[in-house]
């Protein structure tokens, strides 16, 4: 890698653990920008290309990005450890205070106070995930499958997924192989 | 549903696939979860699926821990426990081992073509996510009004999520929905 060293490291796996504990906790609706801030600009464990350059890996690989980056992350600076590490530190408060709420819902659900607060949450939750759909479509402008294909990808992903509610591994995988099979093709010809 | 028994392995599978097919993200996979877990199995309704992950965005921490509550929400402690492991143990296997793989071949056409070609399928995952958690609400123009607002707040300010959500809890509880 060609890239500037980070000017501080963590000391040990346990400093990691405390990180990543104390950034997951403040990352309400998505734990991203906090990573960025806390270890990029605050503790300056990461320089900014680093951590793009991690959390572009950690965008192809499946699984929760955040989850990628914090193994990422933690596998460089100690390895299988560090790894563990910051996947804890990421994951295990904030599971215990989801759960939390979980059985308090399961608890309350047929309470209609609650039941109504719950159905103004998933209302919320629903706009909140079509507004990250919505600002990514930016993203898009210069892939190089083009406009078209990208329009045609994503509504054929939406049509299998949504309306005729195929499995999602068929939308993946066929619609895949053609866009991944047509960006190549695309990528050599530039 | 037993989750000792046949159920249980379902389940457990059921998540060991979606991390593995969770390229954009736990929440891309949730059209699937839903059509799993509500439509062909019937272990819980469109009402207790939108409130787990309402749940989980209401909560620090990562998206990904509205998992766990959906486990929890089939089976109690165990299904968590069950869920939460079928959705990271794939995933974290393969980054661990993909990382330094990764890391020196970014720049490779391969790599390249398949980050641009999973783009709009990823975003088109994303957009039926947000249409699955709006089945509970379907006939609430109220709910629609709330979740405009949202979509206008996300995209036109930088407002925290934590107070839209706390916005919507309010709404919902005074009856208004």
């Amino acid at each position: 890698m060609n890239l500037t060293e980070p000017t501080l490291q963590p000391a040990s796996p346990s400093e990691l653990l405390r990180a990543f504990s104390w950034l997951a906790l403040q990352g309400f609706g998505g734990v991203l920008p906090v990573a960025q801030r806390e270890l990029v600009e605050r503790r300056k464990w990461l320089t900014r290309e680093q951590f793009v350059e991690a959390l572009s890996i950690g965008q192809v690989l499946p699984g929760p990005n955040i989850v990628n980056l914090a193994l990422i992350i933690g596998d460089r600076f100690f390895g299988l450890r560090g790894a563990f590490a910051a996947l804890t530190g990421l994951i295990a408060l904030p599971l215990v205070i989801v759960m939390a709420l979980a059985v308090l819902y399961m608890h309350w659900a047929a309470q209609p106070m609650v039941a109504g607060a719950l159905r103004g949450m998933g209302a919320v939750a629903a706009g909140l995930i079509l507004a990250t759909g919505i600002k990514l479509l930016g993203s898009l402008a210069t892939n190089p499958l083009g406009r078209v294909g990208c329009a045609l990808a994503l509504l054929a992903t939406f049509v299998m997924v949504s309306l005729l509610r195929w499995p999602m591994v068929y939308a993946v995988l066929g619609i895949g192989a053609a866009t991944v099979g047509l960006a190549w093709h695309r990528l050599g010809t530039k | 549903m037993n989750l000792y028994g046949a159920d249980g392995w379902a389940l457990f599978i059921h998540f060991l696939a979606m991390s593995m097919l969770a390229v954009g993200g736990a929440i891309a996979v949730t059209p699937e979860m839903h059509r799993y877990l509500v439509d062909e199995r019937g272990w819980i309704d469109d009402t207790q699926f939108s409130a787990a992950i309402a749940l989980a965005q209401a909560a620090p921490g990562p998206n990904l821990l509205f998992v766990p509550v959906l486990g929890y929400v089939v089976a109690g402690y165990a299904g968590a426990a069950v869920a939460l492991a079928g959705m990271l143990i794939p995933s974290t296997t393969l980054a661990l081992a993909a990382t330094r793989w990764g890391l020196r071949r970014r720049e490779q056409r391969g790599v390249r073509a398949f980050v641009a070609g999973m783009a709009p399928i990823t975003i088109g995952m994303l957009l039926s996510s947000g249409g699955v958690l709006t089945q509970p609400i379907a006939k609430l123009p109220a709910a629609w009004a709330l979740l405009a607002v949202t979509i206008v707040l996300s995209l036109r300010t930088r407002l925290n999520p934590v107070w839209m959500i706390a916005l919507g809890a309010a709404v919902g509880a005074a009856g208004w929905l």
